[in-house]
């Protein structure tokens, strides 16, 4: 009988050690000295702003590297405004179109489609509806970069994502697409 | 002239039966719209600004044909600028109800179209299909397998030490019988087992040196994860299923951590990203399982809400925002200098390189071990990209004449130099 027991104790102790293993916590260190930065990192905690986290809004009339003004405002005499008379600043050539293709691959052809006829994989699963086809629409460069800059109907600003010139490329992109697309 | 006042009353007459064919025909059109072609032109014009029943940018449309007459409605969806400007109350009314957002007009919707698209919005919509039981049921055997793989694993294990305990068992009841019985049992005349290998000292030399290698590999192994996250999942404070958005509705990786391509730093995505989509995807419609039901998913969507004051029922946000403290898996220690937009935008390095099947995990977890040994180790496999990079191509020439390669790797651009991380 004591053998009996010695081995339920024994497989007692193996179920304690194997059970250690959390997934849902992170492994422990071993004098983790320069681990942990000492200044504050990219979206950490840190004490020195009121809020307690790293990520701050910039200060209002912050200004940051590479920023274009633009002064058309979010609003449907702005939209009207831009369709008229916004050109871009950028040359129109093959660089330009590929950086456009690649970036409309990514943030606008989920919803628009590779072609840019409204028929992109969330419209066709029906996440995501009424996206138009480019060339039912009368866009302009400038009105397609002022519905990239702050969306339109149900239409998110993607200025987040896309800096203003990364803007002007997409705009290139699609203002080719809807050359192919006219019939 | 009578023949003149004939053909012309003939005239007359042809006009009026055209007429009231004419009056018919838009009648039964009228009643007759068909839902079917009018979802489909619901869904590519309308539906950007509206709902059947729920209110979006524009109203909630359910019932409109009751609310307004079929020439008002026409009007106004080829243009309502003019009925607006034509003094109509009822679409200077709406236009000011709705913040004075013009709609688009669409001139070239045809009267059928338009009955189509009203004979939609006014049909019943479907009930959305509730099928969790074969969405469950097809998720299964996956997981199922390897269930099924542990559970006989586990019923091995328990038979093997159920028999052992048992032979010991009746070793015992037959000794004890045998001393009933008044049996003894005599030793026969050979060893035991033990005494006879440790007398044998090969044997024993055999035994220890295996001994001491085994446990120094399970030792080594113990001590090398020390610190290695692999397989590290927090909960999250908001359940975000990487499975959904990047697998069932092929989002690009990029689009949310969109800073990879230019930063350090891949980028938590801000919620006003989240935004884009979910401001118009208030419920999830896709496949569910048991565990991870439509009402769980849902419950989700609406911490995101609160998180960043969306207020669904007014389409508005309050500007009462909350952060999310999201959990950080990856984590490199300070002393160690990674950059995403090197190997993403430069390298052209896949997600997937070092992230794993993100578009397959419901739960975030870390996929690779993110040690020095694992980063060079693909520093010395992969080829860097040479062709058509002309700002470089005098380099790479003289670096592939010197390594005498086709393709020189990373470890060779001198991706091995320790001050390219550590510094």
């Amino acid at each position: 009988m004591k053998a009996f027991k010695n081995i339920l104790a024994g497989l007692a102790v193996a179920m304690v050690l194997f059970s250690c293993q959390d997934k849902q916590k992170p492994n422990y260190q071993f004098f983790p000295n320069m681990y942990a930065p000492v200044g504050y990192e990219a979206y950490g905690k840190s004490d020195a702003f009121a809020n307690g986290m790293e990520a701050q809004l910039p200060v209002p009339g912050t200004i940051n590297r590479d920023f274009v003004p633009y002064d058309y405002p979010n609003t449907p005499e702005g939209y009207a405004a831009a369709r008229d008379s916004l050109k871009s600043p950028l040359e129109k050539n093959e660089v330009n179109l590929e950086k456009g293709k690649a970036l409309f691959t990514i943030y606008c052809a989920v919803c628009h489609g590779d072609k840019g006829d409204g028929k992109g994989i969330l419209v066709q699963n029906e996440k995501f509806l009424g996206v138009p086809d480019y060339s039912t629409r009368p866009i302009t460069e400038g009105s397609i970069f002022h519905v990239i800059t702050y969306g339109l109907n149900m239409m998110g600003s993607h200025a987040s994502q896309l800096s203003s010139n990364e803007r002007w490329e997409v705009t290139q992109y699609v203002e080719k697409l809807r050359a192919d697309l006219m019939p | 002239m009578k023949n003149v006042i004939l053909r012309s009353s003939f005239l007359y007459m042809l006009l009026a039966v055209l007429m009231v064919t004419l009056v018919f025909s838009q009648i039964a059109s009228a009643q007759e719209g068909d839902p079917v072609a009018g979802k489909q032109l619901f869904n590519s014009n309308c539906a950007a600004c509206h709902r059947v029943n729920q209110k979006l940018v524009g109203p909630a449309l359910a019932g409109v044909t009751q609310r307004r007459t079929k020439e008002w409605l026409q009007k106004w969806i080829r243009n309502s600028s003019d009925l607006i400007n034509s003094g109509d109350a009822q679409a200077k009314a709406i236009f000011e109800e709705f913040n004075k957002v013009p709609m688009t007009p669409f001139p070239l919707l045809s009267d059928a179209d338009i009955d189509n698209i009203l004979a939609y919005v006014e049909a019943p919509p479907p009930a959305p299909v509730v099928d969790t039981s074969v969405a469950s049921t097809t998720a299964a055997p996956a997981e199922g397998s390897q269930n099924i793989n542990q559970i006989v694993l586990a019923a091995l294990v328990i038979v093997l030490l159920l028999l052992t305990v048992m032979l010991v068992l009746v070793r015992q009841i037959l000794s004890k019988i045998a001393k009933a019985n008044g049996i003894e049992i005599t030793p026969t005349g050979r060893k035991p087992i033990w005494k006879a290998f440790a007398e044998n000292q090969f044997l024993v030399l055999v035994t220890v040196v295996f001994l001491l290698l085994s446990s120094a590999y399970f030792a080594y192994g113990y001590l090398m994860q020390v610190g290695v996250d692999q397989g590290y999942q927090p909960i999250q404070p908001i359940h975000y299923s990487h499975k959904i958005h990047a697998g069932a509705n092929q989002i690009d990786c990029n689009y949310c951590h969109s800073s990879a391509r230019v930063s350090k730093t891949s980028g938590i995505p801000s919620l006003n990203v989240c935004m884009n989509c979910h401001k118009s995807i208030a419920e999830y419609k896709g496949e569910t399982t048991a565990e991870y039901s439509k009402a769980f998913y849902d419950g989700e969507i609406q911490k995101l809400y609160k998180a960043v004051g969306w207020d669904p029922e007014v389409q508005q946000y309050s500007g009462e925002t909350q952060p999310v403290e999201w959990v950080r898996i990856h984590n490199l220690p300070d002393f160690v200098y990674f950059n995403h937009a090197q190997h993403v935008t430069v390298g052209g390095v896949a997600c997937q390189t070092c992230h794993g099947p993100v578009q397959e995990m419901e739960i975030m977890s870390q996929f690779s071990p993110l040690t020095m040994g694992w980063c060079i180790n693909c520093h010395r496999q992969t080829e860097v990209k040479m062709d058509n990079n002309l700002y470089y191509e005098k380099i790479h020439e003289a670096l592939s004449k010197k390594y005498g390669l086709e393709k020189p790797t990373v470890a060779e651009m001198g991706g091995l130099e320790c001050a390219k991380c550590h510094y």
